[in-house]
């Protein structure tokens, strides 16, 4: 059994019944209505409870979180610059790691946690995580994806879809938006060969929690990859992200899998996928693209899903 | 007690961090810094330091690495040079924002392009406004006793400040030197253990690193100014107490025959030495040559430098790094230019530029510059770059 396995073997999950009550991230924060960062976020929070340490990257989630004299966070929390939270991260295991080897503190059991957004993780802080993650500190890193660079007004970053419209992949008479394919995070850490890489959405709340709370179970580097849909940036209502959410799930445009000590174990199957067109329909992001544009991207997605269930053993 | 050893400086300046007992250590290597870390990595890995060693992948994660393991409540340390400082500079302005009181050596080095290993103080000059506490050593002793003087420095609560430790590259950091390097008994008795003010500590939740709007961000960079400013006492006080417990009293400008100086030269760094070689070979011609060397780089030594140099006629300045097209003087020429107008003193002033990546200084050049401070006659003249080939 690898480390990973070992470690949750006796994993009991959570469930509607027996939601913690605690909101280590409380109310009163500064995000948009509708936002699926701070809720996705939220809902990691509750999973970790209280003996914890977050590190937060740059972007909407550290802004709209601390502006001072006020904050949201009822647990230690750190800010630094943008590409370096993983970093950040590494210091803060690395000093209670020592220190309670010194006996200068006895605080064995603290879960050290990092987030950033997708530019922050895919982009500028790639290599900071990558660090991080071969080193092997015992940390949980959460990608917040919502497809752009949001803080700063809806720039495309590597995670952005192609065709998605941004302000600097705009559509126009010469562009069908962002040109090129989202990247493959999760992937990436996967390939670092660390025990635990998961997806999550927060329209599949319970199952979010539980990844993040086998992540803290898990010694050694976990990467969770949150899809967090941004009302203001995809351009959809507020009270549609969850929506949204769920349709990327149903669509296959964002599959729900755990891959615990390398072996791809699929979360959900979708019986009866929805089209992509049903998806893009919601958000104004993608309202520029004709319907061979869309039945291109079907195929990518269907290719996409198909090796996905390959790799998880799962017949299609 | 201690004993007096003949080691490479950077050897001697690994194993004071190790001294201090640090907790956290993360670096990334660089030439001339290497030898300060290697040996770091060794004492960690025959168990002679219990600390986390953390291989870093570039110089922003090691400072980055070091403000999360400081704030975590760990005393923490690195080391770089030039290309490795210009990498981790964003975060080195964050480190002292946030109060946070990390040691770093930085070996120093000139910086691309084109790329040079060799010495000059090009990297020190670019940390100049990070908000740092910034000690520059002459030789090995110094930096040793420097790196204990840093700890007790920055940690101490009126202060809370992270404290750069500048050594020139390869002429201090790969010098064989006789130091003495004190027990640790000794050094207990002078440092303290780290008591961070307040720590990432589930128990007491803080939020660090939070938004500053227009109504704060004013005030806490005065703050900031206040506290490097206020640290001068403190960093006096600390010298003082070394001083009282090891012998060797330090103070923010060292001065060499400067009483009864016609002329002074104003430095900074190991180069010091040289000048005052320089210094008693033009005295035994009969020139009243004076050398005040800069030891507190910041918060800037004005009255400590305004009192030596006041009674001299003619004023050396060298700088040692580039200050391209910055009006007519270098970084410290317009330092020491600012200290003297507000005192309302003009004395004949040049500033030169010496000793760019690696180039030699030798007795002669120091002649030929008091010649031609002397010579001047009080008119203002930019800056000339001395040895150099048209
Ligand atoms: C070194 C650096 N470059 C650029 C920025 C500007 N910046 C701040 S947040 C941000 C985008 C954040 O995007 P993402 O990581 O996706 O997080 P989101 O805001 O979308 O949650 C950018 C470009 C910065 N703060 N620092
Ligand atoms: S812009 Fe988007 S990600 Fe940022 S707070 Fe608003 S909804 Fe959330
Ligand atoms: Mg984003």
């Amino acid at each position: 059994m690898g480390i990973a396995a070992e470690a949750i073997k006796d994993f009991k999950g959570f469930n509607l019944k027996n939601m913690p009550e605690v909101e280590p991230l409380s109310s009163g924060h500064r995000a948009c209505q509708g936002c699926g960062e701070i809720l996705a976020l939220r809902q990691a929070m509750k999973a970790l409870g209280t003996n914890v340490v977050v590190c937060s990257a740059t972007g909407c989630m550290e802004i709209v979180t601390s502006p001072f004299p006020q904050t949201a966070w009822n647990v230690p929390w750190i800010h630094v610059a943008f590409e370096n939270t993983s970093a950040v991260v590494s210091g803060v295991e690395a000093a209670y790691k020592a220190m309670n080897r010194k006996g200068k503190i006895n605080q064995p059991d603290v879960t050290f946690l990092a987030y950033g957004g997708d530019g922050s993780t895919a982009d500028i802080g790639i290599q900071a995580l990558s660090g991080a993650l071969e080193r092997g500190h015992n940390f949980i890193y959460i990608c917040l994806d919502n497809e752009a660079y949001m803080n700063t007004g809806i720039q495309r970053s590597s995670s952005t879809p192609w065709g998605a419209s941004t302000t600097t992949s705009p559509a126009g008479k010469y562009s069908k938006g962002q040109s090129t394919w989202k990247k493959n995070m999760p992937a990436i850490a996967v390939a670092h060969e660390i025990p635990y890489v998961a997806t999550a959405s927060p329209a599949y709340p319970v199952d979010l929690m539980n990844k993040v709370k086998k992540a803290s179970m898990i010694p050694g580097p976990a990467y969770l990859h949150f899809y967090s849909p941004c009302p203001t940036g995809w351009r959809c209502g507020g009270d549609e992200s969850v929506a949204v959410a769920r349709l990327a799930v149903q669509s296959k445009v964002f599959p729900l899998y755990e891959v615990i000590d390398g072996q791809y174990v699929l979360s959900r199957k979708v019986a009866k996928p929805k089209p992509i067109s049903e998806y893009f329909k919601m958000q104004r992001r993608f309202r520029h693209l004709t319907e061979t544009d869309v039945q291109m991207i079907q195929e990518r997605i269907d290719a996409e899903y198909a090796e996905l269930l390959k790799k998880c053993g799962v017949e299609a | 007690m201690g004993k007096r050893i003949g080691v490479e400086v950077s050897i001697a300046a690994a194993e004071a961090a190790a001294l201090a007992d640090v907790d956290v250590i993360a670096a990334y290597p660089i030439t001339p810094q290497t030898h300060i870390v290697e040996h770091l990595s060794e004492l960690v890995a025959d168990g002679h330091l219990d600390a986390e060693f953390i291989p870093v992948e570039s110089e922003h994660s090691a400072m980055s690495c070091c403000i999360g393991s400081s704030a975590a409540g760990a005393r923490t340390f690195t080391a770089t040079s030039s290309q490795g400082y210009a990498l981790m500079s964003e975060i080195c302005y964050i480190a002292s924002s946030m109060r946070l009181p990390i040691v770093m050596t930085v070996a120093n080095r000139a910086l691309s392009a084109p790329i040079s290993i060799w010495n000059d103080h090009a990297d020190m000059m670019m940390s100049r406004d990070t908000g740092w506490i910034q000690t520059v050593a002459e030789n090995g002793q110094e930096v040793v006793d420097l790196i204990f003087h840093a700890f007790k420095v920055g940690e101490d609560h009126r202060v809370l400040l992270p404290v750069q430790v500048n050594l020139d590259g390869f002429i201090l950091s790969h010098m064989i030197e006789p130091i003495h390097m004190p027990d640790k008994a000794e050094v207990d008795a002078y440092l303290p253990p780290y008591k961070p003010a307040m720590r990432l500590d589930p128990a007491h939740p803080v939020s660090m690193g939070p938004v500053g709007m227009p109504d704060i961000y004013t005030e806490a960079k005065m703050a900031q100014d206040q506290a490097l400013r206020n640290s001068k006492a403190v960093i006096v006080e600390a010298w003082k107490e070394f001083g009282d417990k090891f012998g060797r009293y330090y103070k923010p400008v060292e001065t060499y025959k400067t009483e009864d100086a016609e002329t002074i030269i104003v430095s900074m760094g190991s180069i010091s030495e040289t000048a005052m070689t320089a210094a008693d070979a033009l005295r035994a011609k009969g020139k009243k040559v004076g050398v005040a060397r800069i030891r507190l780089w910041r918060p800037f030594p004005e009255a400590e430098l305004f009192e030596p140099v006041k009674g001299a006629k003619n004023l050396v300045v060298l700088d040692r790094a580039m200050n391209f097209s910055g009006g007519d003087t270098g970084i410290l020429g317009g330092e020491v230019k600012s200290v003297l107008f507000d005192q309302n003193h003009h004395p004949s002033l040049r500033n030169f530029f010496v000793g760019l990546g690696g180039r030699d200084i030798t007795v002669q050049n120091f002649e030929e510059m008091v010649e031609k401070a002397s010579a001047n006659g009080g008119k203002p003249v930019p800056y000339e770059i001395i040895n150099v080939r048209d």
